[in-house]
């Protein structure tokens, strides 16, 4: 318990980069959104909005503008300028909470998702704020106190729609919570079966999948985690919270301004956090290659740590490309099909996954006694 | 350190459930349950019981209170607002706190010496969630069992009263 003051300070500095990185990549997932569905709709996006001084450098301001770079910047602004109305009605305390509730939780997962190894003399460990035992766990937890700013919002706006998106989004949450959590049983009986004990720790577990990803031996859990994941960070098609051809704009209707900007910039880290959960867990963090092969491996040393940063990156970025693919693509459905998914088609799949595994990694298992 | 954060988290969850008990609009006392559930959380964490502190928060501030809060919002909260404990509430109240009262000093009775002892102290091998598991589904097999059937037992009698109350609808009509 002796910790001196500068380790102290160091693990401050280390804990603010990965939050800055994570608030600049759901700023720049926002454009990507713009970007992606304007493709999808045959349009070009944002590619007008230009800065000052840096639009007027001959080439590269010219191409920055029109890729939309600086359109972030103006989206930001324009929030923060904006006026910030309260309406007389609502409840104070929770309605400014709401909004920080619901960026809490993003921001604690990252502390426990690895994100890139570190090799020094053969041996890996891990890049990342936290390395607990328990990962997967702390993930599951923290991430089941992300309804609280959506079912806060609702209630404490003290209107209708907003109050209907709060209680479809706590029935969604709590209904797809169940299925999110035992599709991922597998794969963690799978990183503990004997001679390969990982405990609930995610670097052991993305360790595990160098020899094949997650994805390809249990493809079925991963698109049940993956279904879910939607259903908990509210995308299409199950934005039920805020679908605004039923609830204008559900749980923050009554929101304006920056108040608005913290709900809009939390559902993009939750998206970006989800990515690298989904990464870590089926396509095998930091490792190129689907299956091993010794010819293609991470080399030591500062390289191999910047690659396998990037490698991650690029996956993370990946499964949120399909998020926004997915968005533009499916119609939303209706509430009472998104519970009777939930309820009679994921669990029931999820327990049959869970016990079709069970009895393969037992097959699989040799016989000791 | 570890004796500061101990009063702290123990300070937080004293006055976190006194505030439930204490305030009058529901939803504030929902909330103040997750902050009384937060500081058992972090007690769990200097004692080195990580799983129980993950498996407390998941469960208890992840589910049980957002079904509190699902159920205090769809009922007509002003209602609640005007309750006032009866008498039998009242003597319920007390006999719990007596009881709490008594408990405690008869654990300080015992002569136990309560210095603070983490999990890995009082037991090196079994902190790890794998040996919790391994104690759970051997040792502990028969409580665990009874503890599911108790759960089943609940979710068949929500099933059975909800059935009926339809069924009861139905014939009204």
């Amino acid at each position: 318990m002796t910790m001196e003051v500068t380790d102290i300070v160091w693990v401050i500095v280390k804990a603010a980069m990965v939050a800055i990185a994570l608030l600049s990549f759901s700023n720049l997932a926002v454009l990507a959104e713009r970007k992606v569905s304007s493709w999808i709709q045959g349009r070009v996006g944002p590619n007008r909005t230009t800065l000052p001084l840096l639009g007027a450098i001959p080439i590269l301001g010219t191409g920055l503008t029109r890729m939309g770079l600086f359109q972030p910047v103006a989206d930001g602004l324009k929030l923060l300028l904006k006026e910030d109305p309260v309406p007389d009605h609502v409840n104070k305390f929770y309605f400014f909470l709401a909004p920080v509730a619901s960026m809490i939780p993003a921001i604690t997962i990252v502390v426990v998702l690895p994100f890139g190894q570190i090799i020094a003399d053969g041996v890996a460990s891990p890049l990342v704020l936290a390395d607990l035992d328990i990962g997967i766990l702390f993930i599951f937890a923290v991430s089941s106190l992300g309804v609280y700013g959506m079912i806060l919002a609702g209630w404490a706006s003290n209107s209708k729609y907003p109050f209907l998106g709060g209680i479809r989004s706590s029935a969604q949450m709590i209904s797809y919570e169940l299925s999110m959590g035992l599709s991922i049983l597998p794969v963690f009986m799978w990183a503990n079966a004997p001679g390969a004990e990982t405990g609930l720790n995610l670097f052991s577990l993305v360790q595990h999948q160098q020899l094949v990803w997650g994805v390809i031996f249990m493809p079925f859990s991963a698109l049940l985690f993956l279904i879910s994941i939607f259903a908990e960070t509210n995308r299409l098609p199950f934005d039920m919270p805020e679908s605004e051809s039923e609830l204008v704009a559900g749980f923050n209707t009554e929101y304006g301004s920056f108040k608005f900007g913290l709900f809009f910039a939390a559902e993009y880290a939750h998206i970006i956090v989800g990515s690298g959960v989904f990464t870590v867990l089926f396509l095998g963090g930091w490792h190129p290659l689907p299956v091993y092969s010794s010819a293609i491996s991470l080399p030591e040393g500062s390289v191999g740590t910047l690659l396998s940063i990037g490698i991650f990156l690029v996956k993370t970025f990946l499964v949120v490309f399909f998020f926004m693919w997915i968005r533009w693509t499916l119609p939303r459905f209706r509430y009472d099909q998104i519970m009777k998914l939930g309820w009679t088609m994921m669990l029931p799949l999820a327990l049959v996954n869970l016990v079709l595994y069970a009895i393969i990694l037992a097959l699989m298992t040799p016989v000791t006694h | 350190m570890v004796d500061f954060l101990f009063y702290l988290f123990a300070l937080i969850t004293v006055l976190g459930a006194g505030a439930v008990v204490l305030s009058r609009n529901p939803v504030n006392a929902a909330m103040l349950l997750i902050v009384s559930f937060m500081g058992t959380a972090s007690l769990f964490v200097t004692l080195g019981a990580y799983f129980l502190a993950a498996v407390q928060v998941a469960v208890y501030a992840g589910a049980v209170i957002v079904l509190f809060l699902f159920i205090i919002m769809l009922l007509n909260v002003d209602a609640a607002e005007q309750f006032r404990p009866d008498y039998v509430t009242f003597a319920g109240g007390l006999i719990a706190a007596a009881l709490m009262i008594l408990g405690t000093l008869k654990l300080f009775e015992r002569g136990e010496n309560f210095t603070l002892l983490t999990l890995q102290e009082l037991d090196p091998v079994g902190v790890s969630t794998q040996s919790f598991g391994m104690e759970l589904f051997t040792t502990y097999m028969l409580p665990f069992q009874v503890a599911g059937i108790l759960l089943l037992i609940a979710m068949l009698g929500v099933v059975f009263i909800s059935k009926r109350d339809k069924e009861t609808r139905k014939d009204a009509a």
